[in-house]
């Protein structure tokens, strides 16, 4: 484990950038087939969102995560004892293409950057959660699912207080599920699915029912149905409270409820994380059935810019599982173009993964069908607030569409919104689409934000700082 | 179908935008023909500075008089293009250095142009606190600011458009030929037709340029730009250098942009520019250097938009040297947003009347003939 900056390899066959299950996997194939293999991830475990903490977890009793949680273990175990190197607590904050080939990456560790090379670049960094923005949704004592599940692999917390948790999709029951293990209650769970998504499901349920999806998910909903109060049909949602979330409001039915909280928990589904691809430059296109965009790949995750791949959740969901698969299928093209496979090896190494993949995307037509989130919660009314960094409502966005910002950059110019802190993971599919439904035209037509690097901000003074040597200079215009 | 205009302006930045608003305001049919949309490039994400400060001697007649516009930008086009004017500050890092400052600022006087104003150590701390002690005065143009780019340019276009002007964006120009007495623009959207041509094609202009006869030795360019997450209020002028490559500015919320020339890598024909860090670290250890305040902040963002820049750093402005009805309004070289106004106004009035009031012959198209070729950095 590289722990020091200076230790980091000046130049590498394949640095890839994320620790989860796709780069694990990855990793462990490329440095089999001889390549030079660089693992950098911004945490200080292995693991990634999905096994965060797999090798270091506080969480002694095993049955609160789950197996599933624990399949980890030997994917990292694999990977860490594999010849590939891995960089912990390493932020990648930009990567750009050399003139020639290959890219530059530039790499921040204990408050210290430098630029290092690579011949090829995997991205596995995953999913984000997409955006829930009802009213109310920035008050304090509200987060999402995703941040509540990383607090207690990493360290073991569970919120006090009355607990609810709110929206829709697969991990909204697992989060439930390893709560109520560690001992949590959960006052009720109100499920935002629409009733007519079923109608959308069912040409999907076959597949789904014989995808390893199917018998996990059942398991889940059954365990924590006999424990918690669900609510479904959930429409209307919103929070309420003045200096903190105090009750959330939503109709069923017809008929408005109420519920005393103190911690609401939202989540409705996880999209690819594409601030690094896009920023690189790389193609991206709208995903009608995840409601998402992705970077444009061929069938072994290369994007539009050559020696670029991106594995994982990064090109569409398809879980933790499906994602190590996706790595490996990246890394076997990487070696071969690489020079270390031919095209026979890679493609016969490639058979089993494909296989175990095709099982899980099928499946997953049906969840993302059934947990396609409604309209109304993906392109709010009125002052609901859609960028948290610069506070810019959903009527302001509408109202600016006729003065000329046309597309998510002209707003970005207009408003501000994407350039916070942010850059736009919190606001981007939302703006989108808001924009895209003023305008009666598909997110595809319109676009997406233009990123900027950093993709993680950078302090000035670790920018000033940054080794600038002559002959650092040139090992790059050689590379 | 062709559609017709009186005059067709190549080119939705400022310099077009501009152009068409003042054309229509005389009367003038004016349809603009943009490949993306308006200020997708440099107008819309240049640094903003709305500077007379250190300008060439050539640009200073024209700077000024866009200067006059830009007071009243307002009435010009319904907006305030988020223009303040808290004064542009050009800081000498040296004793030399602030006497060459001393001898250009006499000479402006002795021109009539009196602008620029040399100011002591006391008077720059006064202006800019937070500079370092190192810095022995400066100059100050008391009248310049800053503005939104995007904000203007779609200002610009929107005002445009309501007094007549036919604005098509995501059409480009596939070639252009004289045909009788019109010129024939082939475009992705089908044929214009007008007798006048303004190319004021940025980055681009030079095809346009060859296509009227008239080569040019252009050299695309990306000057990159970052900005800071907030920190506490403490600067309100620009602040630029001549020695080393810096302009610093801080906004109402602010954010510092900090910008100064380096360049990035540009694509043109994909609409794509690539930063170079290495080049940014330079940036930021002068900052580092000069701010002591700033060696806190946190950088959030780089870009870098893709304009032209001529061989002697100042643009082409004027007739084309062998096409009638052909006039060129382009090679801004990184400072063309405070002259957009202006020159827009400039470049209509030498369309209407074939002359202008102010003195543009330093900037014609045919001066790089004697071999002046572009400079590569």
């Amino acid at each position: 484990m590289i722990s020091d900056l200076e230790a980091l390899p000046a130049n590498i066959d394949l640095a890839i950038i994320g620790a989860g299950p796709a780069g694990l996997a990855a990793s462990t194939i490329a440095a089999r087939r001889g390549l030079g293999t660089l693992v950098l991830d911004e945490n200080p475990g292995v693991g990634g969102q999905v096994y965060r903490a797999i090798m270091a977890n506080p969480v002694r009793d095993r049955a609160v995560l789950g197996a599933d949680y624990w399949r980890g273990e030997a994917l990292a175990k694999e990977a860490v004892a594999s010849s590939a190197q891995h960089a912990a607590s390493a932020t990648v904050w930009s990567v750009s293409p050399l003139e020639t080939a290959g890219y530059e990456i530039g790499v921040s560790m204990a408050g210290r950057s430098r630029m290092i090379t690579a011949q090829e670049v995997m991205l596995a960094t995953g999913a984000l959660e997409r955006p829930f923005p009802i009213p109310g949704w920035t008050l304090p004592g509200i987060m999402s699912c995703g941040g509540a599940q990383t607090a207690l692999k990493a360290s073991g917390l569970i919120p006090d207080g009355r607990i609810v948790i709110a929206g829709c999709g697969p991990l909204l029951w697992l989060i439930a599920w390893q709560y109520l293990n560690a001992g949590a209650s959960i006052a009720a769970i109100l499920d935002t699915t629409p009733r007519a998504n079923w109608l959308g499901a069912m040409p999907h349920l076959p597949a789904f029912l014989a995808s390893p999806y199917f018998a996990k998910g059942l398991k889940l909903m059954r365990a924590v149905g006999a424990k918690v109060r669900v609510v479904s049909g959930v429409e209307a949602l919103r929070a309420e409270g003045t200096d903190k979330v105090e009750s959330v409001v939503y109709t069923k039915g017809g008929r408005e409820q109420s519920i005393a909280v103190d911690v609401l928990l939202l989540h409705q589904g996880v999209v690819p994380s594409i601030n690094l691809s896009n920023a690189i430059g790389c193609r991206h296109t709208w995903d009608e059935a995840q409601l998402t965009w992705k970077p444009e790949t061929d069938d072994w995750g290369v994007t539009s810019m050559p020696g670029l791949t991106v594995a994982g959740d990064g090109v569409g969901i398809a879980g933790a599982e499906a994602a190590a698969e996706r790595g490996r299928i990246a890394a076997l093209s990487a070696a071969h173009r690489l020079g270390k496979i031919d095209a026979a090896t890679r493609d016969r190494d490639a058979a089993a993964p494909r296989a175990t993949l095709r099982r899980f995307e099928r499946g997953r037509m049906f969840l993302d069908a059934l947990y396609r989130p409604a309209k109304a919660y993906r392109i709010p009314q009125g002052d609901t607030i859609v960028c948290r960094c610069e506070e810019v409502t959903a009527d302001r966005i509408r109202a600016t569409v006729p003065l000329g910002a046309t597309g998510p950059n002209q707003m970005k110019s207009f408003l501000r919104c994407g350039m916070g802190p942010c850059q736009g993971r919190l606001c981007g599919l939302t703006v989108a689409e808001l924009i895209a439904d003023e305008r009666g035209i598909s997110p595809q037509e319109l676009g997406y934000y233009r990123l900027r690097p950093p993709v993680k901000p950078i302090a000035l003074a670790e920018l000033a700082a940054m080794p600038k040597t002559e002959a650092s200079t040139k090992a790059v215009v050689r590379v | 179908m062709t559609e017709t205009a009186d005059v067709i302006v190549i080119g939705g930045g400022i310099h077009g935008c501009s152009t068409a608003l003042h054309l229509a305001m005389r009367g003038i049919r004016v349809v603009l023909i943009e490949k993306d949309y308006s200020g997708r490039h440099s107008s819309g994400v240049n640094a903003g500075g709305v500077r007379q400060l250190a300008r060439h001697l050539a640009e200073v007649p024209i700077s000024v008089f866009s200067m006059s516009l830009w007071e009243h930008i307002a009435d010009l086009v319904d907006d305030d293009c988020g223009f303040s004017n808290h004064g542009q500050v050009l800081v000498a890092e040296s004793e030399p250095e602030l006497e060459a400052f001393r001898e250009r600022v006499d000479d402006l006087k002795l021109r009539g142009f009196i602008h620029e104003e040399l100011i002591d150590r006391t008077e720059l701390k006064k202006l800019v606190p937070a500079v370092s002690d190192q810095c022995p005065g400066g100059v100050v143009s008391r009248r310049d600011g800053a503005a939104d780019p995007f904000r203007t340019t779609q200002a610009f276009r929107r005002k445009a458009v309501s007094l007549g002007a036919r604005i098509h964006e995501g059409v480009a120009v596939m070639g252009l030929r004289r045909n009788g007495a019109v010129w024939r623009v082939e475009t992705s959207a089908g044929a214009f037709e007008a007798p006048k041509i303004v190319n004021a094609a940025g980055a681009w202009a030079d095809r346009v340029a060859a296509a009227a006869g008239d080569p040019v030795p252009l050299e695309v360019i990306a000057p990159m730009l970052m900005i800071t997450a907030p920190v506490p209020h403490f600067i309100d002028p620009v602040v630029i250098l001549r020695s080393r490559k810096l302009s610093f500015k801080q906004f109402a919320n602010g954010t510092v942009m900090i910008g100064g020339g380096y360049r990035a890598r540009p694509y043109r024909d994909e609409n794509r520019t690539v930063i170079d860090w290495r080049q940014l670290a330079d940036s930021a250890k002068t900052v580092w250097e000069l701010f002591p305040i700033m060696r806190s902040a946190t950088i959030v963002r780089a870009w870098a938009g893709i304009e032209a820049r001529m061989p002697d750093d100042i643009p082409v402005i004027g007739p084309s040297a062998s096409s009638e009805g052909i006039y060129h309004q382009f090679g801004f070289s990184a400072h063309g947003f405070q002259l957009g106004p202006g020159v827009g106004a400039l470049m209509a009035e030498l369309v209407a009347t074939g002359a202008t009031n102010l003195p543009i012959a330093p900037f014609r198209v045919d001066r790089f003939k004697d071999g002046l070729a572009a400079t590569d950095h």
